[in-house]
């Protein structure tokens, strides 16, 4: 059997003492696990995509070289993220980014009658997530709401909700306040469930 | 005892972000349990939220295009030349 079969659900840690001893195919999984959310935070510090994919190769070579002296005090994966953003950072020609401080609110004020109650109440995604067809169609949608935020609210999104981070990591990768995280966050989120809902009411 | 001051659903639905996380104030986290308990249509965008969230955590990584992959590979594999013709065997017992 060949290892690139079996090496997709084996641990990142494992995956890294693997490629240490020569494993390419460990290596290409860590690549594709990682590379997408290693090139969002590189885009979210430098001003091209090009920029963005230097810094995503030289932190694999930092990888490379620096696999031996990993030492496990935090995860790979947030190891990984670290290098990218530093090195991002070191590199980033970008403009500061400013955070919205306002939160806005999460749904339009529209959906709500003058006394503040729903003109109508939202449906229930329940039965859709049961459904394994539509999950495929929510999924792909979830993709494409997430792809089209603007760079700091998908930066957040994607470290927190897709990647699992805390927001502390998220914030400190990202160089914002948590309370800024958290504001960004919400803000991405609010953007998805309205997405999601557009494809639960179209679907039904 | 703090006098608990009814909340609308427009200002349920402002709360519930950071309620999610855990940093809601101890104070709008019973203002806001109190209105979710007796608001169906809250309750129901709450469940929304908390879908939404598990479907992005579901989701996965993007797909790789085949060039960035290979240009990665690359990498890997030159630095393992670099390494071998540096006197080192990288690649253990092959």
């Amino acid at each position: 059997m060949s290892k690139s079969a079996t090496v997709s659900h084996v641990d990142d840690e494992e995956l890294l003492g693997r490629f240490l001893g020569g494993d390419r195919d460990a290596f290409r999984t860590l690549v594709v696990r990682y590379q997408p959310t290693v090139l969002q935070i590189a885009r979210y510090y430098v001003n091209s995509a090009a920029t963005a994919e230097d810094v995503a190769q030289d932190t694999w070579i930092a990888v490379l070289k620096g696999a031996e002296r990993f030492e496990g005090r935090a995860t790979f994966k947030t190891w990984l993220f670290r290098i990218v953003a530093n090195r991002a950072r070191t590199t980033g020609t970008r403009e500061k980014r400013q955070v919205p401080v306002d939160p806005t609110d999460p749904v339009s004020g529209d959906r709500f009658n003058t006394e503040g109650m729903w003109k109508e109440p939202p449906a229930s995604f329940t039965d859709l997530l049961a459904d394994g067809e539509a999950n495929v169609q929510l999924a792909a949608a979830v993709r494409t709401a997430i792809a089209e935020l603007p760079e700091m609210q998908r930066s957040v999104v994607t470290l927190h909700d897709v990647e699992g981070l805390s927001t502390s990591e998220v914030a400190s990768l990202l160089e914002l306040s948590e309370a800024n995280a958290r504001v960004v966050l919400h803000r991405a989120r609010a953007h998805i469930r309205e997405v999601v809902e557009r494809v639960a009411k179209g679907g039904s | 005892m703090v006098l608990v001051k009814d909340i609308n659903c427009h200002h349920a639905v402002g709360l519930i972000g950071e309620y999610l996380e855990g940093k809601l104030p101890r104070r709008d986290r019973r203002r806001l349990e109190k209105h979710l308990a007796g608001c169906d249509a809250c309750s129901a965008y709450l469940e929304q939220m908390r879908a939404t969230i598990a479907l992005a955590g579901s989701v996965g990584p993007d797909d790789l295009s085949t060039e960035a992959l290979d240009a990665l590979l690359n990498v890997f594999d030159n630095y393992q030349r670099e390494n071998r013709e540096n006197g080192e065997d990288v690649s253990g017992a092959s």
